[in-house]
């Protein structure tokens, strides 16, 4: 015991002479010249204290995507892009991430304590959930991407948020929907559901009944804190991998059937071509370069970091490669972090700019060996003959090409 | 030993309530009535099993689409509003659907396509307002305006409604069958 006592009082001892040491330092420093601090202050007030919010100076927002405005003439919001190239990690903020939307929407307002999820149809128990009981029932939470159809790019396009914004990433939490069709008892012949939202136009989606068990998550959180409305507050469908309009918001129903029913929302993905079907569905091997990207300017020549994005509807990636020639070399990128199934994934690369022109891009390959295609590779692939348009049928995963010029400006190579 | 012969009968009960109902593993949410799930369901299968009663006709739909606002958006004539066009463009070629453009669910295979999105999504702001007869008025009217059916007195109902032939009513794919962990094009290394 009394051992200890001298130990606290050497310890008291020296930590005044510290103390008084660095008040001789600040005192000194006072006399002379401190760097000075901001001139100005952030008004504390009990929303800053309750809900944070970001700094005046951060301005990345999103913007409209595909040429119709958000909201349009009817107040409708429709495509949102995420500004990609000002991002850092995998994790999309929610207040960023994309939206899309059936046919143009207004947000619905929804009660949590009113939602209701039923489940109907080819079951032996219909049931019906309150939010709370929906909590009550096991749990995962699951890093995933959301992509839309409609994340295409084009020669005419800008920036990385132009080519590829209609993509974000998030860790979601929810229920596993083959939890609730277990509970429910799923009858022979039940090969598809139909998934349905409470908006004004309740859009609704044919799923697989092999992809609504495996892996389908109806998500009441994101990041952290409830899914925003945008993205379906209080509830929502996550089909890993799948197609952006899969994933049904404010969702209120799921009706197990025996067939495709051809909703409206599946009759956007309507084709005569069988091809085009099969890739308009899981979303192939995708990559971008986000940092340097469109629109950007290299300040000079020297090292940089190369960074972007890889994702894959197939499950996790396994590499990723980058080529500063134009595609003639390939190096393997850093993967940065743990890949997850159907999640974006960080990957880097080291490089020294020698001021010259030359075209950056990235390709990724998953863990079921698919490799995402070049444009040319697509053209060869279907035979396309020399000079006419190479299309690249069902969701767009070609690799991206950024040149750049010898003054450091950066541009989008797409021909 | 009085207490539980109180608790008998109370166990005797719930057992049998299971019994009745095939026991779930949580016991979280209840059993949805047989009239709220009437009331929730609005799907329609291709075969239209679920389509309510009701009827209409191409010539009543034509008022219809004035009276109810439809015009007021898409144009008089289906051509011409501020909202998405609804009649094909004159391609000439009735043979070949995919010329159309995407207007309506003039593409879909069936034409209960068309009646369900009419019935959950229109008119804007007032959708579910509609009453079956109206919604199969209308359906016939755009349906007669793009030359799917050529008589303004045909009338749709629940029973012939599953069987307008519709322009492309074997030429579209079938999306194909989904398997975990698996490419998703078989053959296709991208």
């Amino acid at each position: 015991m009394s051992s200890k006592k001298t130990d606290r009082r050497e310890f008291l001892k020296q930590g005044a002479a510290l103390a008084s040491g660095v008040a001789v330092g600040a005192a000194a420093n006072t006399a002379s010249a401190q760097l000075a601090g901001p001139e100005t202050f952030i008004q504390g007030s009990d929303d800053m204290v309750a809900y944070g919010s970001r700094s005046r100076f951060v301005e990345s927002k999103r913007i409209p995507h595909g040429g119709r405005h958000s909201p349009d003439t009817f107040g409708l919001d429709f495509h949102i892009a995420t500004p990609l190239q000002e991002q850092h990690g995998v994790i999309t903020p929610s207040s960023l991430f994309y939206m899309g939307t059936t046919r143009g929407s207004y947000l619905p307002d929804i009660d949590p304590a009113k939602h209701r999820l039923m489940i109907h149809g080819l079951v032996d128990n219909p049931l019906i959930f309150t939010m709370e009981e929906l909590k009550r029932l096991p749990s995962v939470s699951r890093m995933h991407f959301v992509e839309c159809a409609g994340n295409r790019a084009n020669s005419r396009m800008t920036t990385v948020q132009e080519t590829h914004g209609m993509t974000s990433n998030a860790e979601w939490t929810g229920v596993l929907l083959s939890t609730l069709l277990k509970e429910a008892g799923v009858k022979d012949g039940a090969e598809w559901i139909v998934a349905e939202g409470v908006e004004s136009v309740k859009g609704a989606s044919s799923i697989p009944m092999t992809k609504a068990m495996d892996d389908t998550l109806l998500a009441y959180a994101m990041n952290g804190e409830p899914v925003r409305p945008q993205q379906g507050f209080p509830l929502r469908m996550l089909v890993p991998g799948f197609e952006g309009i899969f994933n049904v918001k404010w969702l209120r129903r799921i009706k197990v059937v025996d067939r495709y029913y051809m909703t409206y929302n599946d009759y956007g993905h309507l084709t005569q071509d069988p091809v085009t079907a099969a890739l308009g569905y899981q979303i192939g091997p995708k990559s971008v370069i986000v940092h340097p990207s469109g629109g950007m300017q290299l300040p000079g020549t020297g090292y940089y970091q190369v960074s972007g994005l890889a994702w894959s509807g197939g499950g996790k990636v396994a590499r990723v490669e980058v080529t500063t020639d134009g595609g003639e070399n390939w190096f393997d990128a850093e993967i940065r972090g743990e890949p997850q199934p159907m999640a974006h994934t960080l990957f880097a690369f080291d490089w020294d700019w020698d001021g010259s022109e030359c075209e950056l891009q990235s390709r990724c390959i998953d863990e079921l060996g698919q490799i995402q295609p070049s444009r040319q590779e697509i053209g060869e692939f279907y035979e396309t003959p020399p000079g006419e348009r190479i299309r690249v049928r069902g969701q767009d995963n070609s690799i991206q090409p950024w040149r750049i010029h010898s003054d450091g400006s950066i541009h989008n190579a797409i021909i | 030993m009085q207490s539980f012969k109180f608790l008998l009968p109370i166990v005797v009960l719930t057992s049998l309530t299971v019994t009745a109902q095939s026991p779930t593993q949580y016991g979280v949410g209840r059993t949805p009535t047989a009239e709220e799930i009437t009331q929730w369901d609005i799907s329609i299968s291709p075969t239209g099993e679920e389509l309510p009663e009701g009827s209409g006709t191409a010539d009543i739909g034509a008022q219809l689409f004035l009276e109810k606002g439809c015009a007021g958006c898409h144009g008089t004539n289906g051509t011409d509003g501020i909202a998405p066009r609804l009649v094909k463009r004159d391609v000439g070629v009735l043979e070949n659907p995919w010329g159309y453009g995407r207007i309506l669910p003039i593409r879909s295979p069936f034409a209960t396509t068309v009646w369900d999105y009419i019935n959950r999504g229109m008119p804007l702001g007032l959708e579910g307002t509609l009453l079956a007869d109206e919604v199969y008025s209308l359906t016939a009217y755009l349906l007669y305006l793009n030359d799917v059916i050529t008589d303004d007195q045909l009338v749709l109902n629940q029973d012939t409604l599953p069987d307008v032939k519709m322009p492309n009513e074997e030429n579209w794919a079938q999306v194909p069958d989904w398997f975990p962990e698996e490419p998703r094009l078989r053959g296709y290394p991208y």
